[in-house]
């Protein structure tokens, strides 16, 4: 059986940073598995700017931020197998993975790190009813017709989510060429990138309908025309809000949900809230070694965040391996996120364990204004920062110190809430 | 040329009706309106084997439902596809109604359904402990089994067409007479077909042919049957397939794992006028999350549904089908009003087809008949060495290009290559199980699309999801043109 130190599931941005970061760390034997025919994951299709400014300071497409932790690989001689999927993960990290030229075969890694990604939440998942014809895409699907392979999939479009994905298409559908009529949105809010409204809807006069929803979808061959609704507070169509669209094209950006069916089967646990994995301070999941990162662990806006998520990871691994990362039979601190936050990653804090700062990230549940982030070390409140305004669509965190942690030796729980005042 | 039979219709009905007259020395040949076989109502129902107890006694569906069932594990052999008698349940939710049970048991004893027995509480909840509270008693038929309907149509087709038949897709049949010397001309929209039989296996369209040349006319209602299909997760929730007790619409809404590991929850059943509505409402799939709950505790229907879809049973007002030669037009033959449990009975159907064809034409057998298909391989149930070895042959088995169902390249030419082979992304999806994973295609869409392009050369603007006017992608962009992006 092969033999290594670390493999990495995924060579997307995600699994380039943690690959970079663990070699930085002193891993030498590293391998990427990479189920797509060049590394880069979905940035490839991205290619649209906007990306790096927390990273390296600039706007960066999508390709060439992926390029940037390319060429640190590649400098670095990190072993990667492309057109390689990987079909099991064991309990005891032996990874069974298949590519045209090896077959199917397995390796002993000394550690494991997750990056497969995520996936968008399909047209049958929406419950939505009415035909099935040619002409119903996710967003990302489209957004690789159009940018990898060059195809345009329609030329008047209804975009029914307001995630991310969807907004840039919308934007990227219309310099093609395409009409894009109308985004509905379920929610009373964007789960969008505010930059991206701005960017993607405002600027070329393209409505945003909040509460509103898809109810029917017409045409036997090809989409012929879509109809959509208002939606009141229990998220039902409001009889008579009806308003008919004639087009060719619905694209779905819905929701992306962390693709763990291989972290399932080696039985990592996962979180009900983001789908994806519950770890602890190391980032390292319910399975000792197993690490976790990215969007497979819960869904982000920016790479930046993924990358910088993705290097400590990476860098658990390394000492995961090397034995250094401290050993603690010290009782973990629990996190939880309550009123207005949705959860946090990670779920436990082993203060042995911890760096001098640790990033706790998190969700909100619902639109905030004027409100606060509290911080809660037990029953006393420890942080209380002014937002001005926290969305869902936008990824909070808040930053401990572990020096302040050292101050409260009986912490049983921290609890991060949204507060009024 | 005149062919000696001509089948209307490549669903399950007609394509059994193909395989069986393809023993014989005749020159047949099935002509069907979509771009592939089971593109009707073949492609969308409950994907169940029933027992048999259903139908009343004594008639035609009883009679060919017990027939069609008792054939199901030879021909499943014999066409290399998977099959599996996981058995059914009939299950009583108010202690009241339980006498309704030793109703349908007589009238399986009467239809002649095999080791059916009725269960009390603590035997069925021992056997499906997923069950709600309230199930108090059930009818357990062992015989009830499970069926991928797309790969039992496609595998019966394509077994017929070894065995010479002819099949011509998109060519759709919209009259026909007979002429004096008792020749009979289907007019299409691809020319005109001339055959001495004619067997109408139109599916929700076979009143419309049968009314052209008979004085007894039929009326078939599309029934439409809103199915919802759960994540592989799911699929263990319960082992057998759960029935309600049935009412004068139907036998209720099921719950029932899928041969391929997915729970199917449905169907409803409402009687439209449009004979092309399968358009889902929400309305229906409402009410079956409602109804698909009732019976089984804690079921997630809404969140863990992959994909919702609507078929149309043809339902002939007698609630019978209508099988043998139109007197006054001979040679005509009716093989009409197939709704369930036409799946199930789908091989006796076509054997009882063929077999009046027969009587009237009384052709001789073949002598080099190969009733056996070998079926696209299934890696994933291959030990290691045998994948490797494989992998090693033909390479293409090594790359995966449908990751949630784990697809491999090899298994889509292979879908390609053979006899009627897939021209669509459906057509790729049916026999492969490409696209019909959890991500519904995301992923892997635009990749079958390339090997589409590739391995049939159409282009890849010309690809459609199921033939016609379904294009997917149907243009360049500026930079695919050549232009500047």
């Amino acid at each position: 059986m092969l033999s290594y130190d670390i493999v990495i599931v995924g060579g997307g941005p995600a699994g380039l940073a943690a690959a970079v970061a663990a070699r930085e760390a002193g891993t030498e034997s590293i391998l990427i598995l990479e189920r797509d025919h060049e590394l880069g994951g979905i940035l490839n299709q991205c290619i649209h700017n906007g990306f790096g400014l927390h990273t390296f300071k600039e706007e960066l497409t999508g390709p060439e931020y992926a390029y940037r932790f390319m060429e640190q690989v590649f400098e670095k001689k990190i072993e990667y197998k492309l057109n390689t999927m990987v079909m099991d993960i064991s309990a005891d990290r032996v990874v069974t993975a298949m590519n045209k030229k090896d077959g199917m075969f397995e390796i002993q890694a000394g550690a494991v790190v997750l990056a497969m990604g995520c996936r968008e939440r399909p047209r049958g998942a929406l419950n939505i009813p009415g035909y099935r014809p040619a002409g119903i895409f996710s967003a990302g699907t489209a957004q690789r017709l159009v940018n990898i392979e060059g195809y345009m999939p329609g030329r008047e479009v209804v975009i029914l989510g307001s995630g991310d994905i969807g907004l840039i298409m919308a934007r990227r559908m219309t310099l093609e060429g395409a009409k894009v009529k109308v985004v509905a949105e379920l929610l009373p809010f964007s789960g969008g990138l505010k930059r991206n409204i701005v960017q993607c809807l405002d600027d070329f006069g393209i409505p945003l309908k909040l509460s509103h929803t898809v109810v029917d979808i017409e045409g036997k061959e090809r989409v012929s025309a879509v109809t959509i609704a208002e939606v009141g507070p229990d998220m039902k169509p409001i009889p008579g809000t009806e308003e008919r669209y004639t087009c060719d094209t619905l694209l779905l950006s819905c929701g992306l949900i962390p693709e763990n069916e291989l972290s399932k089967s080696a039985g990592v646990e996962l979180s009900p809230v983001t789908s994806g994995p519950v770890v602890n301070e190391s980032l390292e999941t319910s399975i000792p070694g197993v690490f976790a990162c990215g969007n497979v662990l819960h869904v982000h806006d920016l790479v930046d965040f993924v990358s910088e998520e993705a290097k400590k990871a990476g860098e658990n691994a390394s000492k995961y391996v090397q034995k250094t990362l401290a050993s603690s039979d010290k009782e973990s601190i629990k996190l939880v996120a309550t009123e207005g936050a949705r959860y946090t990653v990670p779920v436990t804090i082993n203060t042995d364990r911890m760096d001098d700062l640790l990033t706790v990230r998190f969700r909100v549940g619902a639109v905030f204004q004027d409100s606060y982030v509290s911080v809660y070390f037990d029953d006393e409140r420890i942080m209380h920062l002014k937002k001005r305004i926290m969305a869902p669509g936008e990824m909070e965190q808040v930053i401990l110190q572990k020096k302040k942690l050292a101050e409260y030796p009986d912490l049983k729980t921290i609890t991060i809430k949204i507060e009024k005042e | 040329m005149t062919y000696d039979c001509i089948i209307i219709g490549a669903g399950v009905s007609g394509s059994a009706t193909a395989r069986e007259l393809s023993k014989y020395d005749l020159n047949v040949c099935v002509l069907e309106k979509g771009e592939d076989v089971c593109s009707g109502t073949s492609k969308a129902n409950s994907a169940i084997v029933h027992a048999g107890f259903d139908a009343a006694e004594g008639s035609l569906m009883a009679k060919l439902n017990v027939e069609g069932n008792e054939m199901m594990g030879q021909l499943a052999e014999d066409l290399d596809i998977p099959f599996k008698r996981n058995g059914s349940l009939v299950v009583c939710i108010h202690e009241e109604e339980k006498g309704g049970l030793q109703d349908l048991y007589d009238r399986g004893i009467a239809n002649g359904v095999k080791d059916m027995r009725i269960l009390d509480k603590k035997e069925l909840h021992e056997m499906e402990p997923n069950l709600s509270d309230q199930c108090c008693a059930a009818l357990y038929a062992p015989t009830g089994g499970i069926i991928c309907p797309f790969m039992l149509n496609i595998a019966m087709a394509e077994n017929a067409a070894m065995n010479g038949v002819d099949f011509f897709f998109n060519t759709e049949a919209e009259t026909l007479k007979r002429d004096e010397e008792g020749i009979w001309h289907i007019r299409t929209n691809n020319g005109e077909y001339k055959t001495k039989y004619v067997v109408n296996a139109a599916g929700i369209y076979s009143d419309v042919f049968h009314n052209m040349v008979a004085d007894k006319k039929i009326h078939i209602t599309p029934r439409r049957g809103d199915y919802c299909l759960l994540d592989k997760e799911m699929g263990g929730f319960v082992s057998k397939t759960i029935f309600p007790q049935p009412t004068k619409l139907g036998k209720g809404v099921l719950v029932s794992p899928t041969i391929h590991g997915n729970l199917i929850v449905g169907p409803t059943a409402i009687d439209i006028e449009d004979k092309e509505a399968t358009a889902t409402t929400a309305a229906g799939i409402n009410d079956l999350i409602a109804k698909g709950g009732m019976y089984v505790d804690n079921l997630p229907i809404a969140r863990k549904v992959i994909t919702s879809f609507a078929g149309l049973r043809a339902h002939e007002d007698a609630h019978e089908f209508v099988i043998g030669e139109v007197k006054e037009a001979p040679g005509f033959i009716d093989c009409a009003g197939i709704e369930s449990p036409g799946l199930t009975s789908s091989p006796a159907i076509g054997k009882m087809v063929a077999g009046i064809v027969c009587d009237l034409a009384k052709p001789e057998k073949k002598a080099n008949w190969n009733g056996k298909r070998k079926g696209i391989l299934n890696p994933s149930e291959m030990s290691v060495e045998e994948r490797n070895e494989l992998i090693k042959k033909e390479p293409a088995y090594g790359q995966i290009i449908c990751r949630c169902e784990s697809i491999s390249e090899g298994e889509i030419l292979d879908a390609m290559r053979r006899p009627l082979g897939a021209r669509s992304l459906d057509g790729v999806k049916r026999r492969t199980r490409a696209g019909m994973g959890r991500c519904q295609a995301g992923f892997c869409s635009p990749r079958v699309m390339e090997i589409i392009n590739r391995e049939l050369g159409i282009p890849t603007e010309k690809i459609t999801k199921s033939g016609g006017k379904s294009v997917i992608a149907p243009e360049r962009t500026k930079a695919g043109k050549g232009g500047e992006a």
